[in-house]
Order: structure tokens, then sequence, then C-alpha cells
């Protein structure tokens, strides 16, 4: 690909031996572009290759569940569909609490094929959207890159993004969320804007304004793009770049883009409510008014206006800041939110709202997972940003904002990765096409012909590793006495064949294991599905009463109601904190006290994820710490934190742990009757400790299910009427041990239906397939 | 500083000489506009804001439409015109009519 840039501006440069250059440089622009898309489609089907057609992740379940709903429904039972599922006993009003662009999207594609008469299933959509849409950010960032610098840097900036780890971690196949669209729209409104501010033209402003409403439909991250425009046009006032095409592309886009972002429900009033979006407004005020002030400059232009301007404009700026700074006191707009002024204060999540910071993705960034993620483009980025501040014009003001304020966010937020990896993408298309065009510039009028021969061998470079043999001796034959520059070329060609080696790797091994299918390999390297999730949630939905509620931690709320289809508490969509934290309490109680809570919440069933008997660092003892900060945050009389450590401040579950800790409700659902794991029954891999406290029976509980590998427990939670021990507290010393050889026989009976259950389950992959695809019609 | 008084009759003379017929037709119509807004802000002061929905999007209707004709008035001006290459005026007006109808779409849409 590096020839093909190369190729085609040489050919554009002298006329001599194509006579029809424009066509051969759309030809290889159209070949590059949807090998660009090929290889990025390709790249991210490991998980639907190695495992099934299937929702990987735990967010991605409602979205399917509510893009099923809305396929079933129509579009408005979608937008006024109130969910009881979600959040027993409060509900929740998916229309008005979802950003609806994803569900639309794929709806849209639904109903087109399906009047074209193909008759695919929503599914199949759903988990094929990401990937298809990552071809078509390809192209948006090809667009972006060449009206910022060359054709040629866009070319090289797709193939980046196409194959790019930062990007496809969100958007392989099966991953159904939102930022796999959302990207897409954030490069394309972008380039919309970079176009309307290149020519003035209302009409592109419009289609900005229009990309940004897709945009506000598809991601919270819209906040970004409403910002950053702004901060583009304030700072190119203060450069004194203020042109009247600057004023036509930003006043058009901004109130258009206003009215229509406010037609998403979720999104209501807040763009004129919020401190958030307060910059665009000023910044909005401020071109008005400066605008004004040219025009009456223009009148008369002898006049002592010069000082007066410059006057006028700091005074509208002050009047600007000083009205919104009012507003916010006065309460008309909302100040800062949470989760914004954790971008600012990294520290603030951590005090005051742990629900945020217990997410693994809003953890600060590891210098070492900017290189997973970008590789090679992670040093040579700053190379285009150099540039494009060297040579610079109003859009590459634009590029250079865009990238220091996304590596400042990268940095706070792991999340954050996404909105840098499509800028690194792009100056590093240019710092590889402007190294291109040095080291290649003089060779091109002798060997015009080979080049372009090479180029159609060459561009597919992206993740095709077949093309290296061609790749290598190809510039060394032009490189007639020209040592440094075929050594610079070969250079250049190995590192981004180790670039797309890195993206394949880290695509396939990092980003594409699904969290819903765990995969373990043995030592004869055979490999072995664990497939314990989906039993359990086949079996609450086959067992248990439809509207059973089911109590979790709230990351499994998702996929509760997804594919057990039976009533949850609390879910990923964390928005109530005070709801969470009780179910957090209830967690770090002792069983009698979460006793208490379990039946004001109504509970009837609890399920817990358990890894030690397999080694699953992923699983609720592991997160548990954070349901006791969050419980803590809401009721700091009845949990603290600091119980459930030991006295030296160690997080540890053997014998050493606090009392607190070896009875709270989590521990016990854990641990109970757990005798599997390693070579000491009872052995708890994943903390490698043998558990403290054992052999314990449960009053208020009994369980219901264990899946195959002890990944999942599921509890039921008694009637009063089926306990009556408590209220005797004198004889409760004797009672439980009267009745333990009495509860054995229970017990006795208990393990056996379970043990029955499990000799069941042996052979039932199968029956959890077949009922699996009959659920979702 | 010049005293603003002096100034002002100045830029009426110069702005009833220098700008052409076309252009004066689309202050009026600013003029009529920045009256709306102008009203309908006054009635919402008095009266409150309640259909806020209705209020914000006659209001942004307004001001939208003031912005798309100052922005048909800058690209149609002749003195622009390097500052607006390829844009002709029968282009900026189809972009004002497009505008208009993809702003009205939605301001019917919000007026609820």
């Amino acid at each position: 690909m590096t020839q093909t840039t190369t190729a085609r501006q040489g050919n554009g440069s002298d006329k001599g031996i194509f006579s029809n250059t424009a066509g051969f440089s759309t030809l290889i622009t159209v070949t590059v572009l949807s090998l660009a898309w090929l290889a990025g489609f390709a790249s991210r089907l490991f998980a639907v290759i190695r495992f099934e057609s299937i929702i990987h992740e735990f967010d991605p379940w409602f979205n399917y569940r509510s893009t099923a709903y809305m396929v079933e429904h129509g579009f408005y039972n979608f937008l006024n569909w109130f969910d009881e599922r979600a959040w027993y006993p409060l509900g929740r009003i998916v229309g008005g609490t979802v950003y609806p662009g994803l569900m639309i999207t794929s709806g849209t594609i639904h109903w087109i094929l399906h009047t074209l008469n193909i008759p695919i299933h929503i599914r199949d959509i759903c988990v094929f959207l990401a990937p298809v849409f990552s071809g078509l950010t390809a192209i948006a960032t090809y667009l972006l890159t060449s009206e910022l610098w060359s054709r040629g840097a866009g070319l090289f900036a797709a193939c980046f993004i196409a194959i790019i780890p930062g990007y496809s971690s969100r958007s392989v196949a099966g991953s159904y969320d939102n930022e796999g669209i959302a990207i897409f729209a954030l490069q394309f409104t972008y380039y919309l804007w970079l176009k309307s501010l290149k020519n003035g033209s209302v009409f592109w402003s419009i289609c900005t304004a229009l990309s940004y409403f897709y945009m506000v439909s598809a991601w919270g991250g819209y906040v970004f793009i409403i910002n950053l425009i702004p901060l583009h046009v304030f700072l190119l006032l203060i450069m004194g770049r203020f042109s009247q095409r600057l004023f036509v592309s930003y006043t058009v886009f901004y109130i258009v883009g206003l009215l229509m972002s406010m037609q998403i429900p979720f999104v209501g009033f807040q763009p004129i409510r919020t401190s958030e979006h307060m910059a665009a407004s000023g910044v909005f005020a401020l071109l008005m008014a400066i605008g004004a002030l040219k025009y009456l400059h223009s009148l008369n232009p002898k006049g002592q206006w010069k000082q007066l301007l410059i006057l006028g404009g700091l005074a509208a700026a002050g009047a600007v800041f000083l009205a919104v700074v009012l507003l916010t006191y006065a309460g008309v707009i909302a100040p800062w939110s949470g989760r914004f002024y954790s971008l600012w204060d990294t520290t603030y999540a951590k005090i005051h709202i742990p629900i945020i910071a217990s997410v693994s993705e809003h953890q600060p960034t590891t210098w070492s997972s900017f290189f997973f993620d970008l590789h090679v483009l992670v040093c040579t980025f700053p190379v285009g940003l150099w540039y494009c501040i060297k040579h610079i014009n109003d859009e590459r003001v634009f590029v250079a904002l865009y990238a220091l304020s996304a590596v400042y966010f990268a940095g706070v937020m792991v999340r954050l990765m996404l909105t840098l990896t499509p800028v690194v993408c792009v100056l590093a298309g240019i710092a590889f096409s402007i190294l291109c065009d040095l080291v290649l510039r003089e060779e091109e009028l002798p060997t015009q012909q080979d080049e372009t021969e090479e180029s159609k061998s060459l561009y597919d470079k992206a993740g095709k590793l077949k093309k290296r043999t061609h790749e290598q001796p190809a510039p060394v034959d032009p490189g007639l006495g020209m040592n440094v520059r075929s050594v610079t070329l070969i250079l250049i060609m190995i590192l981004l064949m180790l670039f797309s080696v890195h993206c394949t790797w880290a695509t396939s091994n990092a980003y594409s294991s699904p969290s819903i299918v765990l995969a373990s390999y043995g030592n004869d390297g055979t490999r072995k599905i664990l497939d314990d999730f989906r039993e359990a949630y086949g079996w609450l939905s086959q067992n248990t009463a439809e509207d059973a509620r089911v109590m979790s931690w709230w990351d499994y709320g998702y996929q509760i109601a997804g594919m057990g289809n039976r009533t949850t508490l609390v879910d990923n969509n964390t928005w109530n904190n005070s709801h969470i934290a009780l179910v957090g309490k209830a967690m770090a109680s002792n069983e009698s006290a979460a006793y208490d809570i379990m039946t004001m919440l109504d509970v009837d069933y609890v399920l817990v994820i358990f890894g030690g008997a397999i080694g699953y660092s992923g699983d609720d003892i592991n997160k548990f710490i954070w349901m006791v900060r969050i419980a803590e945050g809401e009721h700091p009389k009845d949990i603290h934190e600091a119980d459930y450590f030991t006295e030296r401040g160690e997080y540890r579950v053997d014998s050493e742990a606090s009392k607190t800790m070896l009875n709270c409700l989590m521990y016990k659902l854990s641990y109970y009757r757990y005798d599997s794991g390693g070579s000491p029954p009872g052995y708890d891999r994943t903390r490698g400790a043998l558990p403290g406290n054992r052999g314990f029976k449960l009053t208020y509980l009994e369980e219901a299910y264990t899946t195959e590998h002890w990944l999942v427990r599921i509890y039921r939670v008694k009637k009063p009427d089926e306990f009556n021990r408590p209220r005797l507290p004198l004889a409760k010393r004797t009672v439980p041990t009267s009745n333990t050889i009495s509860k054995k026989h229970a017990l006795g009976g208990g393990p056996m239906t379970t043990k029955r259950r499990k000799g069941m389950l042996k052979n039932k992959p199968t029956v959890v397939k077949g009922k699996k695809a009959v659920k979702l019609e | 500083m010049t005293s603003v008084t002096s100034v002002i009759p100045k830029l009426y003379q110069e702005y009833t000489t220098k700008t052409p017929k076309k252009l004066k037709i689309i202050d009026a119509y600013l003029l009529y506009i920045f009256l709306t807004a102008v009203i309908q802000f006054v009635y919402c002061c008095l009266v409150g804001t309640f259909p806020f929905n209705s209020f914000l999007s006659g209001f942004i209707s307004t001001v939208s439409s003031f912005v798309l004709a100052v922005c048909l008035r800058l690209q149609v001006n002749p003195e622009n015109k390097n500052e607006f290459q390829g844009l002709s005026a029968e282009r900026g007006f189809a972009d004002f009519i497009f505008a208009h109808l993809v702003l009205h779409i939605v301001v019917i849409n919000f007026i609820g």
C-alpha cells in the first residue's frame, strides 16, 4: 500500500504514461478501501468462528433484547416500552433511558433485508453489525484524512483503523455495543465538519448536523463532539482565523444540531440545561457577536474600529461566560455531572462515586495498554501531529486539538482509548505518507511501470501476511544506489508488517474471548468450552416461576434478563445507585440481616458467580470489595469496608480472614458445600487459598442449582414458613445440632437432587442450544 | 474613539448607499425574524414556558431561520466572492431551502 499512495501521487504529477490518471487513482482507492473493509471484517470474526454466532458480552445483551423487542413490536411500542423485568420493583422506561441509534440501525437493516426477501434473523444482524461498521469507519477515516492531508495518507489511515486493536476491541463480532457504530458516526461527523468549514456551505453544515444527530442517538460520547468543535472554533477565533466560512459552518451546525439532539428522549433538554453543553452555546453567542462587529467594521473600515472590535469581542466573551456562571448558580443550568467531573479530577470518582470507579474500564490507562492497543502507531502519530502543526491551517488546528484532548482522556480512562484510536490512525497515516513521499519521490520517473504493478499486489497489506514475500524485495529493485532510501523503506515495511501481525494477534487473543462462554486449554492443547453461564440461565428460564425475582450483582443483570428471561433487581444500566447499594449491602451482610433485605426486595433467587473451582478471576468474590464500598457509600452505619480486611489490611478468604468476611452472605453463597477444585478438596484456585469457613449450613437459603464447574451458583430464598428456628434464641444452639441430623437427611436429599440434575446436565448442552433458539424467536 | 452618536448616522448612510437591493430584502426578512424571536421571548417571560418543547422549538426555529438567512446573505453578498469559492448565489439559495426543509421537519416533530 505504501507504493499505492506514492504511485498515485506520481501519476498525478506527470501525465505522460497514463492518460487516465484519475481513473487509476479512483480504482486504487476503491480497491484499497474495500480490501481494508474486508480485512477489518475478517479480523473481527475470531469469536464467531471459534464459538458461535451469539452476543458475547454483558452489556450487549440488553441492546440485543431491546432490538429484538423493537423488531417484534414496532418502533413506537419500543419508545414507550416499560420494562418491568428490570430494576424490580422500580422497572425501567426503556425508550427514555437508552440511546436508540443502535437498535434503529439494526432494525432498519433487518427491515431492508426482509423487504428484499432475505430472511435473516435479527440476532445475526446484531452479531455482525459492528464488523460491518468497522468498514464504514475505515471509509470515514479515509475521507477525514484526505480532507486533512492527502488521499495517500487517507488510505494509510483507513488501513490502520480497519485492524487496530484499540478499535476492534469494541467492535468484534458479537459485541453488539453502542461504540461499534458510534466511532463511525464520530469520524464521519468530524469529516463533514471539516468539509463544511473548508467551503462554508450550508449544505455540508446541515449534513454535519445530521451526522451529529446520528451520533447523539448512538452514544453518550457525543458530548465529546459538542465540546471539541466549539473548542476548535474558539481556538480559531483566538488565533485570529475568523472567517465567514467559519461563521456559516458553526452557527448552522450548532443551532440545527442542538434542535436535533433534543429529539432523542434520553437526551431531552440536557443540551440547554447542563454545563457539558454550555461551551457550545457560549461559542455560538460569541461567534454571533463577532460576526456582527465584523459586519459593522466592514461598513466603515476607516473608523477606529480595531480596538472597538477587540474590546467588543472580549466584552461579549466575558458576558457569555458570566451569564453561564450566573445561570449555573441560579440553578437553571445543572453543574457538571459526576461522570464528567471524574474526567478532570481522577480521584473524584474513587471518593464520591465508587460505582463508576468499580467498573474496570473506568480505571486509568497503563502505559503498556497504549502500546498494546496502538502498537507502532503510538510512536509515529506525534510525527503526524508535528507536521500538522508545522503546516497549520484551519483543519489541522482541529486535528491537533482532537489528538491532544483524546490523549488526555485516554490517559484518564481505559474506555476512552476508543476515542484516541481514530485520531492516532489519522495522524500516523499522515506520518507514514510523508515518510513514503520522502523516500520514494524521485524514483518514480524510471520505474513508473513497476510501481503501479507492484501496487496492485501490495495495497492489501493490512492483515494479509502472504504478501510479505513480494513486498520486501520490491523496494530494493528501484533503490539503485540509494541505500538509505531502500533501507528506510524496508524498515517501514517491516514495521507495518509487525503492526498487522500484532493487530491480528491482539484481536484474536485478547479481544475475541467472549465473557459468556469460557474456554480453557488442557495440557495437551485440547480446548474445553465451559458453558456454565448459559447452563445456569437456561436452568433459570426452565425451572423457576415466570415472575421469579433474581438477585445478583449488577454485572449479570442484562444477561439474566436476556437469556434467563427473569426479573432482575439491578443491571448494567447503573442509574440508581442506592438500589445497587442495597443489593451490595445484602451481599455484604450476614445471613439473617441479608434475609431481611431480601424479603424487603421480594427476592426469590440469588445468583452468584464463583470461579474458585476453575480459577476464573472475574468472579463475585473478587468484585466483592466494590460491593462493600458501594454499600458503605449509602449505608455507612451498617457496612464498614475495614471489617472485610484482615488486621494487616489484606483481602483474603482463608482462615486468617476477618470474621465479618467469613460470615457475609457472598462468602457463604460462594463456598457453601464447596469441595472441588484442586488437591485439598475445597481449595480455591482463583485466590490460591483454602477457604477459612467451611462446612457451614445455610438457614435462610437453600441451594437450588450449581453449574458443572461451580461457576454459577443459584440459591432459593426460603419463605418465612420454611424455617422456624430464629425465634428461639436460647435453644438456637441445640436446635440446629439436633436438626443437623434431620437436616442431613434433608440435605442428603438436597445434594442428591442437585447431583441428579448435574448428571442430567452432562448431556445437556444440546438441549440448551435447542431451547435457546426457540426462545430467541 | 469617536463618539457613538456621530458614528450611527454615518453607518446608516453607508448602509443605504452601499448595500445592493437583494441584500436589503434579506435584511428586512432578518428584522422580521428578529422581531418574531423577541415576541416569543417576551411571551415566554410573561406567560411561562410551560410546554417547554413548544417554546424551544418555536424559539430555536426563529433563531435558526435567522442564522440561515444571515448565512444566505453572506453567500449572496458579492463582496464575499473569494471567501466562498465555488458557491454561487443560486447554490446558496438551494442550500438555504434544503436547510429549512430539514429544520422544519425537526421543528414539527419537536413542537408536539
